[in-house]
């Protein structure tokens, strides 16, 4: 029986006036401002169609002076784009390696424990992102805190900074919250019983979390990856500190356009970014229903 | 008595589904009345409509005589109880029950007063400071009533509000509703699917099924005198058995002629004819009116339910003689164990046990789930 | 927890808390040095307190964060009650769709895509600079304002129905049962979205970066510039500032939430859930 329609219209009229100032909000400042990334990513100085900014993305070249001395001719959009792409890519399977376990041990600890585990993995996202990357900065120095520490054991000092694996430390530092939370929120939600059943239905540790627990937390780790890979594919500010600034990424490229007042090649690469992106997402999405699901969205499934 | 609600002709879809066909009703001041029947037969839907949450398609409903249609909620002389109390949980027990008059910007002292006294009567003075997330289902309905209760209303409406309580509290609730209604004078329309819960507290009983009303009465006469099938299955047990009325004060079944009590049917009109469990005698097969054999015996605690196949149909039997599956016995019916009722569309869909066990009978229970 | 890990969960948490611990330290130090500490001294507290622009970048982003804060809960507060209401579904579905735009975008592309309408649509007027305190606050509602939505609908979702139905039984105008039943029931979901939206704010620098202009700088858009050169331990302090407010917020936060949650588990556990349940 349907009970739910009390003074329907009332309500409903109620509603949508409720609703009308976010829609044209978000109409405004939302939709709109997408509409114009891709008219200035097609547009050229004077407003009038060109295909010249995606063209230049694709084509512009520059001379790549390797560290043996020898210089090649190379794609300069191309170059960055799959540089972001390859660190973003490497800091997030970092992070799900390094998370994943943490978010399992999480979520089976106490309640009380839960609590606090949780609260501390949050309080780094507290400090200013600027500044903790900062932080890291000083401690990867070559006289940094980190090289202190080596010799104090007697280890011989380590070249990091201006390094990849610099900008990859700052980019696991940074979003590593990201992928716990989601993967942690779901772990703990699992009905213990399902555990309980699988063993009982003769599946050994290994096997529950192969079968059991890690298809479960797929949505957690799905929008994990999805957390930290944006971004990282997106940042300039890590590349610019931990980097020394050698590593130019695709925000790097987008941010020069900026200040050069460049807006729509700027535009033009933050078109195609959204669409690698969106493409990524999509693949992702479509991986996981494959793998787990055979073939079913797995929202669907949950 | 005084009329204090009129139904008239309400009509009410929704998504094109007639939920209420074409019902008329009249309530009483000072009335327990009862709403009765299987899920989706439109008793909420009726009760919503008086509480002014529903609107009719077609229709009037009248309150004192006036036309009461659109009337918002608020601004209706009607409370409602409702199925899970709907208690405010950022309120204690105190505020809860003070909800309204704080609304009606009634003076604090009165305030005071009036909330104490309607505690006191649901017997929870003590906890009026408790909050309403600390107390347990039967005190979140005493709350409930007594929050409904404290402006007085002309009338009160109950949507199966002892639903969530377990069967001990239910049967004390039953007892402390009817005793509330009585000691304040107020018309309670009260919703519920289970028939014993209506046969006890009731003064009239309206049954419903499909949206519409099948019978209004006292719980005696819609026990007694069913008027059709339906309504002969839903309250209590009954076999009901094709017959033929042969003329008044005789009705031919089961290849018997049987004197009953019931007049003005034509004659040779089919009929149905409902006997109940408990009102067969059982006698030794040579005395029998009708013989048939024992097909299953439950022990019921103070009575044996049997099953009895006579001519292939199968009748229940509530008996204290203690019988046994396989024998064969006679059955001995008085003229007022028999009650004819006129064929109807609910004809032949009941009263036959032969599929009849336990525990099915309480898994399509129309008590159930909603 | 077993040993193992024990000792796995340990060095997380010194990795997460390592640069924490420095910039906590440092803070005190003696010297300029960021590698050597030589020293507690509070001095790198008094310089903070006399450096003028730097504390009126506080100051902005304080009035800016609130009103983002105001704005976006107010609007997203009666977007979700309205969402809440929807029935057509092709509708809620496309609001929700955009709605998660923001949330899911890189900051980068939502920073650049609101810059670009706001340049165009000032080059329209005419104004020599079409970047000032106003759009980085519209900005700013656009990018808390999903994460007070979703903090809302749920509660709302949450909500028994019949509590409305009620309150307007006993009396209540619709708009009064609103006021005095579903707002406090859903006022956990608001505080929290507010809270999110006001650090949220406080804290974002990629969007706040192409939105702002020179006329209204925020304090991470200054701590940017600051750490273009080399930084004193001064932004350490200011740092270790920050971060003890957004703590004693977050754990304000969590006290709110906890009590919520407590009260719902109460009320679930003394209803005694039998039948009769009316879908």
């Amino acid at each position: 029986m349907s009970m739910q329609k009390s003074g329907k219209k009332q309500k409903q009229s109620s509603g949508r006036l409720a609703l009308a100032p976010y829609s044209l909000w978000s109409l405004l400042f939302i939709v709109v401002p997408l509409i114009f990334i891709a008219y200035y990513a097609f547009t050229d100085e004077s407003f009038r169609f060109t295909t010249e900014n995606i063209t230049r993305f694709f084509t512009a070249t520059s001379q790549l002076t390797e560290e043996s001395g020898a210089s090649r001719e190379v794609r300069t959009y191309l170059l960055i784009f799959a540089r972001s792409l390859k660190l973003a890519a490497i800091s997030t399977v970092i992070c799900l390696l390094l998370g994943y376990p943490l978010a399992y041990i999480m979520a089976r600890a106490k309640e009380r424990t839960q609590k606090t585990l949780i609260t501390l993995v949050m309080i780094p996202m507290w400090m200013n992102f600027l500044i903790r990357t900062y932080a890291w900065m000083t401690i990867l120095q070559d006289t940094g805190i980190l090289n202190g520490l080596l010799e104090l054991v007697g280890l011989s000092p380590a070249h990091i900074i201006g390094t990849e694996t610099a900008v990859i430390i700052g980019m696991v530092y940074d979003y590593f919250p990201y992928m716990i939370l989601p993967i942690y929120s779901i772990m703990a939600k699992m009905d213990i019983r399902l555990l309980e059943a699988a063993k009982d239905l003769g599946c050994n540790g290994a096997a529950v979390l192969r079968r059991v627990i890690f298809p479960l937390s797929l949505p957690g780790v799905i929008s994990g990856i999805n957390m930290v890979l944006i971004p990282s594919v997106s940042t300039f500010y890590i590349s610019q500190k931990l980097g020394n600034g050698k590593f130019f990424l695709i925000g790097d490229a987008i941010e020069g356009q900026y200040i050069a007042n460049n807006l729509h090649f700027a535009a033009a690469i933050a078109f195609i970014l959204m669409v690698v992106l969106l493409l990524c997402m999509a693949l992702l999405k479509y991986l996981a229903a494959r793998l787990v699901y055979g073939g079913e969205s797995y929202e669907n499934n949950i | 008595m005084k009329k204090i609600i009129e139904l008239k002709n309400i009509s009410k879809a929704f998504d094109g589904e007639l939920i209420l066909d074409n019902i008329s009703l009249d309530i009483y001041d000072n009335e327990f009345i009862t709403l009765l029947g299987p899920s989706g037969c439109g008793k909420t839907t009726t009760l919503r409509l008086i509480g002014g949450f529903e609107q009719p398609d077609a229709g009037d409903i009248l309150f004192m005589g006036e036309r009461m249609n659109h009337t918002p909620p608020h601004k209706r002389n009607v409370n409602t109880v409702f199925q899970k109390y709907a208690l405010f949980p950022h309120l204690n027990v105190f505020e809860n029950v003070a909800f309204p008059l704080r609304e009606r910007r009634v003076p604090k002292k009165e305030i005071h007063e009036k909330v104490h006294e309607m505690l006191s009567l649901v017997m929870l003075e003590s906890f009026a400071n408790r909050r309403v997330t600390s107390l347990s289902g039967g005190q979140q309905q005493r709350v409930a009533i007594a929050r409904a209760l404290i402006n007085h209303p002309k009338v009160l409406l109950l949507d199966e509000p002892l639903g969530a309580l377990d069967l001990k509290l239910r049967k004390d609730m039953q007892q402390e509703l009817k005793k509330i209604q009585k000691s304040t004078g107020i018309t309670f329309i009260f919703v519920t699917h289970d028939q014993e819960e209506a046969l006890s507290m009731s003064d009239t009983i309206v049954v419903m099924s499909e949206g519409k009303i099948q019978q209004i009465g006292a719980p005696s006469d819609i026990y007694n005198e069913p008027v059709n099938a339906f309504v002969a299955d839903f309250i209590g047990e009954s076999n009901i058995i094709d017959g033929v009325m042969l003329e008044n004060y005789k009705v031919s079944f089961s290849g018997h002629i049987f004197t009953c009590l019931d007049t003005g049917f034509a004659q040779g009109e089919p009929v149905d004819v409902v006997v109940r469990p408990e009102d067969v005698d059982i006698v030794p097969e040579s005395e029998g009116m009708l013989c048939g054999v024992v097909t299953q015996v439950t022990f019921m605690g103070v009575h044996n339910e049997i099953i009895v196949d006579i001519g292939g149909f199968k009748w229940m039997i509530q008996t204290t003689d203690s019988v046994n599956v396989d024998e064969r016995i006679g059955i001995y019916l008085e003229p007022d164990a028999i009650h004819i009722m006129k064929k109807s569309k609910y004809s032949g869909m009941f009263g036959d046990y032969s599929s009849y066990s336990n525990e099915l009978d309480e898994l399509s229970d129309p008590g159930g789930e909603e | 927890m077993k040993i193992t890990s024990k000792i796995y969960t340990a060095l997380i948490f010194v990795f997460l808390f390592a640069p924490i611990a420095v910039l906590l330290i440092f803070s005190f130090n003696e010297t300029k040095s960021l590698s050597v500490f030589s020293g507690f001294s509070l001095k790198w507290y008094k310089e903070l307190l006399g450096d003028r622009s730097t504390l009126e970048s506080v100051q902005n982003t304080l009035i800016l964060a609130f009103s983002a804060t105001v704005v976006s809960t107010v609007m997203g507060t009666a977007a979700a009650v309205g969402l809440h209401r929807l029935r057509k579904k092709w509708y809620r579905g496309l609001i929700n769709t955009v709605t998660n735009i923001p949330m899911i975008n890189p900051d980068i592309i939502t920073g650049i895509s609101m810059m670009l309408v706001f340049v165009f649509v000032g080059r329209l007027w005419g104004a020599s600079t079409s970047l000032n305190f106003w759009t980085m606050l519209i900005a700013h509602v656009t990018f808390c304002l999903p994460y007070v939505i979703f903090q809302v609908l749920p509660k709302l979702r949450q909500m028994d129905k019949d509590l409305l139905e009620a309150a307007m039984d006993l009396g209540c105008t619709p708009m009064r049962a609103f006021f005095k039943v579903t707002l406090p029931e859903i006022l956990p979901g608001i505080i929290t979205g507010a809270i999110m939206a006001f650090t949220l704010s406080l804290d974002d620098f990629v969007i706040s970066y192409f939105t702002s202009g020179n006329d209204f700088q925020t304090l991470p858009i200054r701590i940017y510039g600051m750490t273009k050169k080399t930084v004193t331990p001064k932004m350490y302090a200011l740092a270790t500032i920050i971060f003890f407010v957004t703590m004693t917020l977050l754990l304000l936060n969590n006290i709110v939430d906890d009590e919520d949650s407590r009260r719902k588990r109460e009320l679930k556990k003394n209803t005694i859930k039998q039948g009769g349940n009316k879908k």
